[in-house]
């Protein structure tokens, strides 16, 4: 019995020391002193363009790879295709790989002496665009192909057998089957093009009020002693990577029980 | 119904358009987006004296062993969390379950930045690793801390308890019992985990860069390296470093497909 306590409470013990004690200090720092000061720190136009950076680049990395990540898990498991071993490899790639590497490379790519280089994308947004698409690539098709593989192909050949069309059949027999998988992947998406910052970093040139995305703005207020300010931005991310939790929870059941 | 079927194209033809669409835009897509910008790093990686240039080899080797031990101590954290989860009971136990994924979920800057206002020189309970390689271990940590629990929690669940029983029923004692019928099951799962999380440490940034205080020697990993190269003008020193650190995590990578083959084939 004093094993089984014993257990709990290293386990517990350690989530509390490791996750949620830093997390909870941090928000009783940042309304210390009321409510005020953190509005206030996260209200000024450089925080405000800030969120509005972070916004756009989640809003075009997540549709982008949900739809790649439909096409690439339905290519992966439906088809036998030459190097299908190396695009599954290949998608696995970014999730692993340190984001200021990723950064590099489009910087390599796109910069001044780069093969595409002098376009504009390099310091600014489309750079970041692409850094941000770059990181949040694989979350859909990893939660799809377990899901595609699982469901298997007789009900796919089925509704082929009885003259539907390809649109039909994914509309009518796979959709169905996938979405959950597709809604949790697109939770993790976004959840990751929120949080990116260090390819981010490496391509936007971090201009206040231009180029700086929100995790950005949180390491600028850091380094510029203003506390408050750092910790209100972190606040307010942590506050979406708390929605985001519950979302993933909610979700997480229904794609068990498929 | 009958006829808009008939006024499409017959069902076979436009069966054989879809699935060369399907992969020709996922290629095409992976290549313009992933392969294209690797392929540009490789080709401007110059200067093998960048890699073995004191500051290169310190950064690199201490990211390696930071990383090393922080997989095994997700090894035996990890293991015991996904057992609290699986086979406790306990009031809370559905949050505790939720905030084991927080990691996923925060951005990795904001898990630095708590890490240091709770561990840092402000410490409310005067506890200060910052700039330290405690710090590093800390916030790298962080950041592994679902990737055993996660791989490993579905593999406790579904494992049958009359073994157990079985093992208990024959005198065999609660750690004999661990060691030979859970430990042998969840060893695959626990393995691609601990693999998971060291290629998520090799690589990581934003949770390290405020806490470990970048100091060359001491507390700068492979990915600080990288971006002091970029900041000082040295694109061709940071690219054939992060070289490095692209084979270490490929090599990892491919290791994991490996372990999961095993798996399977033990499972069978």
């Amino acid at each position: 019995m004093i094993g089984k306590y014993g257990l709990r409470f290293v386990s517990l013990g350690y989530l509390a020391v490791l996750l949620v004690a830093p997390v909870s200090y941090v928000f009783w720092k940042t309304f210390e002193h009321g409510f005020g000061p953190a509005w206030d720190a996260v209200t000024t136009p450089n925080a405000v363009h800030a969120l509005k950076v972070t916004l756009i680049l989640t809003a075009v990395a997540v549709p982008a790879n949900t739809i790649f990540g439909i096409l690439c898990a339905l290519a992966i498991v439906r088809h036998r295709f030459p190097g299908a071993g190396i695009v599954n490899a290949v998608v696995d790639l970014p999730l692993a790989l340190s984001p200021v590497v990723v950064g590099l490379a489009l910087l390599l790519l796109y910069g001044r002496e780069g093969w595409l280089g002098g376009h504009g994308v390099v310091f600014a947004l489309p750079g970041m665009v692409l850094a941000t698409i770059f990181v949040s690539l694989p979350f859909v098709v990893r939660e799809v192909v377990p899901v595609l593989r699982e469901i298997g192909t007789e009900q796919e050949q089925a509704a082929a057998t009885l003259g539907a069309s390809a649109l039909q059949t994914f509309r009518r027999v796979t959709w169905p089957a996938i979405r959950w998988a597709v809604a949790y992947g697109v939770v993790l998406t976004t959840a990751r093009a929120l949080g990116e910052f260090g390819a981010v970093s490496v391509v936007s040139g971090r201009l206040a009020g231009e180029t700086e995305s929100l995790t950005l703005h949180v390491q600028d207020r850091y380094q510029s002693f203003d506390e408050v300010g750092a910790y209100a931005a972190a606040v307010v991310l942590a506050l979406i990577a708390v929605a985001t939790l519950i979302l993933m929870t909610r979700l997480k059941p229904k794609e068990e029980t498929q | 119904m009958a006829a808009k079927a008939a006024a499409l194209p017959s069902p076979k033809a436009r069966r054989s358009l879809a699935p060369g669409l399907a992969i020709g835009i996922s290629t095409l897509y992976l290549s313009v987006i992933v392969l294209l910008p690797l392929a540009a790093l490789a080709w401007r990686a110059h200067g093998w004296d960048a890699i073995t240039s004191e500051q290169a080899v310190s950064s690199l080797k201490l990211t390696v062993i930071a990383s090393a031990i922080v997989a095994l101590v997700n090894a035996l954290a990890g293991t015991a969390i996904a057992w609290t989860l699986v086979r406790d009971r306990f009031l809370g136990q559905g949050v505790v379950n939720a905030i084991v994924d927080m990691p996923f979920a925060l951005p990795t800057i904001v898990a630095g930045l708590t890490l240091l206002a709770l561990y840092g020189p402000r410490s409310p309970v005067d506890v200060n690793v910052a700039f330290t390689r405690w710090a590093i271990l800390l916030a790298l940590l962080f950041v592994t801390l679902p990737f055993v629990v996660r791989t490993v929690q579905p593999v406790l669940l579904e494992l049958d308890r009359e073994m157990e029983d079985a093992a208990a029923s024959l005198g065999a004692n609660r750690l004999a019992t661990f060691r030979r019928i859970v430990l042998p099951n969840i060893l695959p799962a626990i393995l691609s985990g601990v693999a998971l999380a060291f290629a998520r440490a090799v690589g990581e940034f934003g949770a390290v860069v405020l806490i470990s205080g970048n100091l060359p020697f001491k507390t700068e990993v492979a990915s600080v390296y990288v971006f002091g190269r970029i900041e000082s003008g040295d694109p061709g020193g940071a690219a054939a470093a992060s070289v490095v650190i692209l084979a270490i995590t490929f090599g990892v990578l491919l290791g994991i497909g490996g372990v999961r083959r095993w798996a399977t084939r033990h499972d069978r």
